[in-house]
C-alpha cells in the first residue's frame, strides 16, 4: 500500500513513495482499523509518525497514568473519540482503597483545551466528578457519546448537566457506576427538541426517574436502539415503554418482580410482540417466573441474553433459554445448574460467550448443583464457544482436559473455583494438568484466570505455551518464586498480570525486570514482597512506576519502613509520565 | 536461565512446606502474613464489606483442603462485583433482604432481616427480625405482644382483631395487606410494617374478607 508511484507514467514521474505528502499517508492510515497497527506504522519513520499521529481519530489510553493528559492531547490533535482507563482491575473487588487516584478531571481539562471537536469520551474505573460532566457538556459542541463504566464520584446533578448541555448526544451509557442520587430530575433536562438519542442506559442508577418524562423522551427519540432501565421501573411501565419503542434492539428491563396479574402479562406480551428487532435482553432483576413467557415471542431473535440478575430457578429459566436458539452470549446465575446447561448445550449451538455467576458466593455449603459437568457439556456441544467465565465449587483435571480438547478455540477462559486451594475432587491432585491442557490446546488464548489447588508446575506450562496470553489472573496458587519466574520469563504477549495471595517473592521481579516494561501493568497483593527489592526494581527501571500500597489505616509513614518491611500491595506499570503526583498517603512510589 | 531458575527452586512436590495458613501471628512460622486485613471499600458510598478478622477461627489448609465450618471471609474473594452481592442475597431463600441501597443494614451472611414496625398512635416504633418467624401466625402473635400496651390500656387481653390491620410497604413503595402472598415472598419484599388501627383498618378488613 502506498508503495510505488504509477509505473505507467513515463515523463513526469510521481514522487518516490517515501516523499509522498502527509495527506496521502493520513488517508492510507485511515484504513488501518486497529490501534496497534497504527502504532506500528508510527514507529517506522518520522514522516509516518507525523502523518499517523496527526490523523489519529480514536485513542485508547489503557492506563491513565501511562502518559500525561496534555502530552496525549498534543500528540494526537485530531482525536474525536477517546477512552481512558484508570484503576487496576482488582479495584472491582474492593482491593483498592478509596481515594487511590484515577481522576478523570485532568483528562477532561486537557481534552477541553486540545480537542474541541471531541465527540466520544469513555472512562473506565475512574473518578468522574459532576464538575467533569459539566465541563464535558460545556466544552465539546458536537459531543455525542458518553460512556462511563465502573466509575464513581458523580451524581444525578452531573447527568443533568449532560442532558441539558449536549445537544447532539447519541449515547449515554452508564454501566455499573456508583451514582449519588441528588433527586434531580435529570431526565427532564433533555429539551423537548432533543431527539437524537440512540442509546440510553441508566441501569445502575439507584433512584427513581420520572417515568412520564422518560416515556416522552422514548417516544420522541425515534432512533432509540438501546434502552436499559433501572430497578425503579416497574413491570407495567416497562410494557408501555416498550410499546413506544418497537424499534428497540437492546432492552434492559427494570424491576421484573410483581405479583402475577393476567392483564399485566397480556400487556407485556403484546408489547414484546411488537419488537421485531429486539436482539439483546438484560435486566430481569428479581425475575418472577410467571412473566418470562411474555417474552417468548422475542426469544428466537435474541443473540444476547443477560439473566445474571434473575433469581429465577429451574424449569422456567430453562424453558426460556431453550427457545433462544440463536444466542451468542449468555450470562446467567448458577441457579441454572448442570441440567440447565445441558439444555443450553443442546439448544444454543451458536453460543460464543458464557458467563455463570454464583448466586451465593459466601455460603460454605453447596446450594445449587452446578459443577464441572455443565461446562463440559456446553464446551462439547457449542462449537463457537470462545469465552467463558465460570464460578463453581468443584472441578477435575479430566474435565478440564476434555474441555481443552473440545474447544481449542477459547480466547478467554476464566474459571473461579470458589473455595481457594480446591483440588481435583476425585483424585485430590492439584489442577495443574487440567489448566496445562487448556493452555496447550487453546493456542489463541488471550485471557486466563486460574483457581483451585495449583503448584508451580502449572505456571511452567503457562509460561511455555500461552504465547498469545495478554491477561493472566492468579489467586491462592503456586509454591514458590519459581511460579512467578516461569510466567515472567515466558508468556511472550503478556500485558496484564494480577496476582493475589500467592507465595511469590521479589526475586523473579528483579530477574525479569525488563519484562515488566513490555507489559502494561503488574499487580501483586498479599504475596511475599518486601520493600527493599521493590525500591531496587524502581531504581533499575526508571520507566516503571513502582507503587507500594499498605493498609490505609496504618499510621506509620512509609518513609520509616525498612528494607525488610512487608509490602502488602505492589502495583507496577510502565509510563512515560514519571511518578504521579496524586498519590494518597497510603501509596508510595518507590 | 537454568541456573537462575535453580536458585529459587523449592521442592514443588512438597505441599507441606508451602501450605498457606491463616492464623494469628506467632502461631506459625510464616515469612509473610496472608491477607485477612480488611481494606475499606473502594467506593465513596461506603458499601460495607463483611470481613471477619484474623481473630475469627483460623482456617487450616492441608493437601486435602477440607473446608472448615468457621469460614474466614477474605476481602475481594470470590471475585464478584460488590453490587452483585445484593442480588445473591436475594436469591438465597434463607437470607433474603430487600434489594435496596441499604447494604449497611444487612451484613453479607446470616444476620437478621430487621424491619421497622410502626403502629398508628404509638409514640415510638419497633424493629423486628422477620427471619425469626416461620409464618404469618407467629408474626402476628409477636406484633400483638409488642404493641399490646398501646392498644387498649388496662384491658389489653381483649384486643379486638378486627380493629387492626397489619400492612407493609413493599419494594415498590406500595402499602399492602399482610397475608396475601406466601410468607417467603412476603419476607423478601417487605421493607417496613405498619399496624393500622380504627376506621382505616376496618376498611381494609372488609376488603380482605371479600
Amino acid at each position: 500500500m502506498g508503495r510505488g508511484g504509477s509505473r505507467a507514467a513515463p515523463a513526469a514521474a510521481a514522487p518516490p513513495w517515501h516523499a509522498l505528502p502527509d495527506e496521502v499517508w493520513e488517508h492510507a492510515f485511515s484504513f488501518l482499523p486497529s490501534a496497534s497497527d497504527r502504532g506500528a506504522v508510527a514507529g517506522s519513520c518520522h514522516s509516518w509518525l507525523r502523518a499517523e499521529r496527526r490523523s489519529r481519530r480514536r485513542l485508547i489510553v489503557a492506563n491513565c497514568y501511562a502518559a500525561a493528559p496534555r502530552d496525549a492531547v498534543e500528540r494526537f490533535p485530531a482525536v474525536r473519540a477517546a477512552e481512558v482507563k484508570g484503576k487496576p482491575h482488582f479495584a472491582d473487588f474492593g482491593l483498592v482503597p478509596p481515594a487511590w487516584g484515577a481522576a478523570a478531571e485532568p483528562w477532561v481539562a486537557a481534552a477541553a483545551d486540545g480537542w474541541p471537536l471531541l465527540e466520544e469520551l469513555s472512562f473506565k474505573r475512574m473518578v468522574v466528578t459532576d464538575e467533569c460532566l459539566e465541563m464535558i457538556a460545556a466544552s465539546f459542541r458536537n459531543f455525542q457519546v458518553l460512556r462511563l463504566v465502573s466509575c464513581e464520584g458523580f451524581s444525578t446533578a452531573g447527568l443533568a448537566a449532560i442532558a441539558a448541555g449536549c445537544r447532539n448526544l447519541r449515547e449515554l451509557d452508564l454501566q455499573e457506576n456508583e451514582i449519588e442520587d441528588c433527586s434531580i430530575h435529570w431526565l427532564s433536562l433533555f429539551p423537548e427538541s432533543f431527539t437524537s438519542l440512540v442509546t440510553l442506559n441508566f441501569s445502575c442508577l439507584e433512584g427513581d426517574v420520572n417515568i412520564t418524562v422518560l416515556e416522552r423522551l422514548v417516544t420522541r427519540c425515534r432512533n432509540l436502539k438501546t434502552l436499559k432501565l433501572n430497578n425503579a421501573i416497574p413491570l407495567d411501565k416497562l410494557a408501555s415503554l416498550v410499546r413506544k419503542a418497537p424499534q428497540i434492539v437492546e432492552l434492559g428491563t427494570g424491576r421484573f418482580s410483581a405479583d402475577y396479574h393476567p392483564d399485566l402479562f397480556a400487556k407485556l406480551e403484546a408489547a414484546c410482540a411488537g419488537c421485531k428487532s429486539l436482539r439483546r435482553l438484560s435486566g430481569a432483576w428479581d425475575a418472577v417466573p410467571e412473566y418470562l413467557p411474555a417474552f417468548y415471542c422475542v426469544c428466537e431473535g435474541l443473540t444476547s441474553l443477560n439473566l445474571s440478575y434473575a433469581t429465577v430457578r429451574g424449569p422456567e429459566l430453562i424453558k426460556f433459554i431453550s427457545r433462544c436458539k440463536n444466542l451468542q452470549l449468555l450470562w446467567v446465575m448458577d441457579l441454572i445448574e448442570d441440567h440447565g446447561l445441558a439444555v443450553v448445550a443442546s439448544s444454543c449451538n451458536k453460543l460464543q460467550e458464557l458467563r455463570v455467576f454464583p448466586s451465593a458466593p459466601f455460603d460454605a455449603a453447596e446450594q445449587v448443583s452446578l459443577t464441572e459437568r455443565g461446562l463440559v457439556d456446553v464446551s462439547a456441544s457449542c462449537p463457537m464457544l470462545e469465552s467463558v467465565l465460570y464460578f463453581c465449587r468443584r472441578m477435575t483435571n479430566e474435565a478440564l482436559i476434555t474441555i481443552a480438547k473440545n474447544r481449542p478455540n477459547f480466547t478467554c477462559f476464566r474459571l473461579c473455583i470458589i473455595e481457594p486451594h480446591t483440588p481435583d475432587y476425585i483424585t485430590h491432585q492439584p489442577l495443574d494438568a487440567g489448566f496445562s491442557a487448556i493452555v496447550e490446546s487453546c493456542k489463541g488464548l488471550r485471557r486466563l484466570s486460574v483457581s483451585g489447588l495449583l503448584t508451580d508446575r502449572v505456571f511452567k506450562s503457562i509460561g511455555a505455551h500461552a504465547n498469545r496470553l495478554e491477561m493472566l489472573s492468579i489467586a491462592f496458587a503456586g509454591n514458590s518464586d519459581l511460579g512467578l519466574h516461569y510466567i515472567l520469563s515466558g508468556c511472550k504477549s503478556l500485558k496484564k498480570l494480577e496476582i493475589r495471595d500467592c507465595p511469590f517473592g521479589d526475586k523473579p521481579l528483579l530477574a525479569n525486570a525488563a519484562k515488566l516494561e513490555t507489559m502494561r501493568s503488574l499487580w501483586m497483593s498479599s504475596c511475599s514482597l518486601t520493600l527493599g527489592p521493590c525500591q531496587q526494581l524502581a531504581r533499575k527501571m526508571p520507566r516503571l512506576n513502582v507503587e507500594v500500597m499498605n493498609d490505609p489505616r496504618r499510621a506509620c509513614p512509609l518513609d520509616s519502613l525498612t528494607d525488610e518491611s512487608p509490602v502488602e500491595t505492589l502495583y507496577v506499570y510502565r509510563t512515560i509520565a514519571g511518578p504521579r503526583s496524586d498519590t494518597p498517603a497510603y501509596v508510595q512510589i518507590v | 536461565m537454568e541456573v537462575a531458575a535453580a536458585s529459587y527452586v523449592a521442592d514443588v512436590d512438597n505441599f507441606k512446606a508451602t501450605e498457606l495458613r491463616l492464623g494469628l501471628p506467632g502461631t506459625e512460622e510464616e515469612p509473610q502474613k496472608t491477607a485477612v486485613v480488611p481494606t475499606p471499600p473502594s467506593t465513596p458510598r461506603g458499601k460495607k464489606r463483611d470481613v471477619s478478622g484474623p481473630e475469627d477461627a483460623a482456617k487450616k489448609r492441608d493437601g486435602e483442603a477440607a473446608p472448615l465450618a468457621a469460614k474466614v471471609q477474605m476481602v475481594g474473594w470470590p471475585p464478584v462485583r460488590s453490587y452483585r452481592k445484593s442480588c445473591f442475597q436475594q436469591a438465597s431463600s434463607t437470607k433474603s433482604k430487600p434489594a435496596a441501597p441499604e447494604e449497611t443494614t444487612t451484613a453479607a451472611a446470616g444476620n437478621g432481616l430487621f424491619v421497622k414496625v410502626s403502629m398508628d398512635g404509638a409514640p415510638y416504633l419497633r424493629k423486628i427480625d422477620l427471619k425469626m418467624y416461620k409464618g404469618y401466625r407467629e408474626l402476628r402473635e409477636a406484633l400483638e405482644a409488642m404493641f399490646l400496651c398501646f392498644s387498649g390500656g388496662a384491658d389489653a387481653p381483649d384486643v379486638n382483631p378486627s380493629d387492626f390491620a397489619v400492612t407493609y410497604e413493599d419494594k415498590d413503595g406500595d402499602l399492602m395487606l399482610v397475608g396475601d402472598v406466601p410468607f417467603d415472598m412476603f419476607i423478601s419484599t417487605c421493607k417496613r410494617l405498619r399496624i393500622m388501627k380504627g376506621s382505616e383498618a376496618r376498611g381494609l378488613g372488609s376488603v380482605k374478607n371479600n
